[in-house]
């Protein structure tokens, strides 16, 4: 099973307002709200940590969560915010 | 100064405009008269010069780019080009002065999006030397709370409310951009004490809202035509910071001048 890495999209802007991370993506200035479990991905997601790596180490611990739902979830998470153009995926390291 | 042009401060910065064009001197005058100040050291000069657009649309979407160190405004009636570096610029309109108040709209905006500050779409009043805003697009009630603000009251605008950053924090200062009031603010300024989302309500009330959608709110009617990414990062970080510092909430109220009762 290949690796998958993910870093922010430097076309996007973002900051916690009481406890809440607001994305903008910088092209269109659309805004998303980040949950808690995609915050601490999006703060996670420096290109060079697998996201396996990163769910079993961030939201395993965090949330206790099984590995496998949680990673299942956070691909979709991933997927969702590459597509709107919020993160990075790639199957090498990033950067 | 020259007797061909006039100075326009607003929110501490100054424009100075010339026009050789004496009848529109006049207009601009009587326009602008309350942000006059012919003391005021510009942060740039605009040569105005009055041509036909044949095909004249104000009401086309404006574009505001950026190339080889100067920022180009155009519109169908106006094309404005201008060097932030020397401070110089020119404007081609239409004897209309509604093309003049766009291009200092926009100017405005790219000159507080450096500072933390920005242009909203906002009415804003000083009550006890604090300054309130009161935020919605177009039908949501800025001129209505406008004009039943009681007399103690000192209206900025009803419609583009200039939020500068400063030491203290933000301030509010008067503009002449005005909505359907059809009168300009008073030129005065004050701390914002509090930023007010308007809705129209079944009684007078305000009611906290997720910071969120604070953001969401103010973003959606802060005034910015330009698409830079640099200015853009800044303008979220500028509304971000604001929010921080400003206490955001919804204030849904009726048409009358008892809400009024509610902002102190």
């Amino acid at each position: 099973m290949s690796e998958k890495y993910i870093a922010r999209s430097t076309g996007v802007a973002a900051r916690m307002l009481d406890g809440e991370m607001i994305v903008m993506n910088v092209a269109d200035s659309s805004l998303y709200t980040l949950n808690e479990q995609a915050t601490a991905i999006w703060q996670a997601a420096d290109g060079v940590t697998p996201l396996r790596e990163i769910v079993g180490r961030v939201i395993c611990r965090e949330f206790e969560v099984d590995p496998e739902t949680a990673y299942r979830d956070a691909e979709r998470m991933v997927a969702d915010l590459a597509a709107h153009g919020v993160l990075l995926v790639s199957e090498a390291p990033i950067g | 100064m020259s007797p061909d042009s006039l100075s326009l401060e607003i929110g501490g910065k100054a424009i100075r405009l010339v026009t050789t064009d004496p009848d529109f001197r006049a207009a601009l005058l009587a326009r602008y008269r309350a942000f006059e100040r012919p003391s005021a050291r510009p942060a740039l000069e605009l040569s105005i010069r009055l041509r036909d657009y044949p095909a004249s649309r104000p009401d086309e979407d404006v574009r505001v780019t950026s190339q080889d160190g100067r920022w180009v405004i155009t519109r169908g009636d106006f094309r404005s080009v201008w060097y932030p570096e020397s401070g110089q610029g020119t404007v081609e309109q239409t004897a209309n002065l509604y093309a003049i108040d766009t291009v200092l709209r926009i100017i405005h905006t790219l000159f507080l999006v450096r500072e933390g500050g920005f242009l909203l779409h906002a009415s804003s009043a000083v009550r006890n030397h604090r300054a309130f805003v009161f935020s919605g697009l177009s039908g949501a009630g800025k001129t209505t709370i406008s004009r039943l603000a009681p007399p103690d009251v000192h209206l900025l605008t009803d419609e583009i409310s200039y939020i500068r950053r400063d030491t203290r924090g933000y301030a509010a200062c008067g503009t002449p951009f005005f909505g359907e009031l059809g009168v300009a603010g008073e030129n005065v300024s004050a701390p914002v004490a509090a930023l007010y989302f308007l809705a129209k309500g079944a009684e007078n009330r305000i009611d906290p809202i997720p910071p969120a959608e604070a953001a969401r709110l103010l973003l959606r009617n802060i005034l910015f035509f330009a698409g830079e990414a640099e200015l853009v990062h800044s303008l979220f970080q500028a509304a971000c910071d604001f929010l921080q510092a400003v206490p955001a909430r919804r204030l849904s109220f009726l048409p009358d001048e008892r809400v009024w009762e509610l902002i102190r």
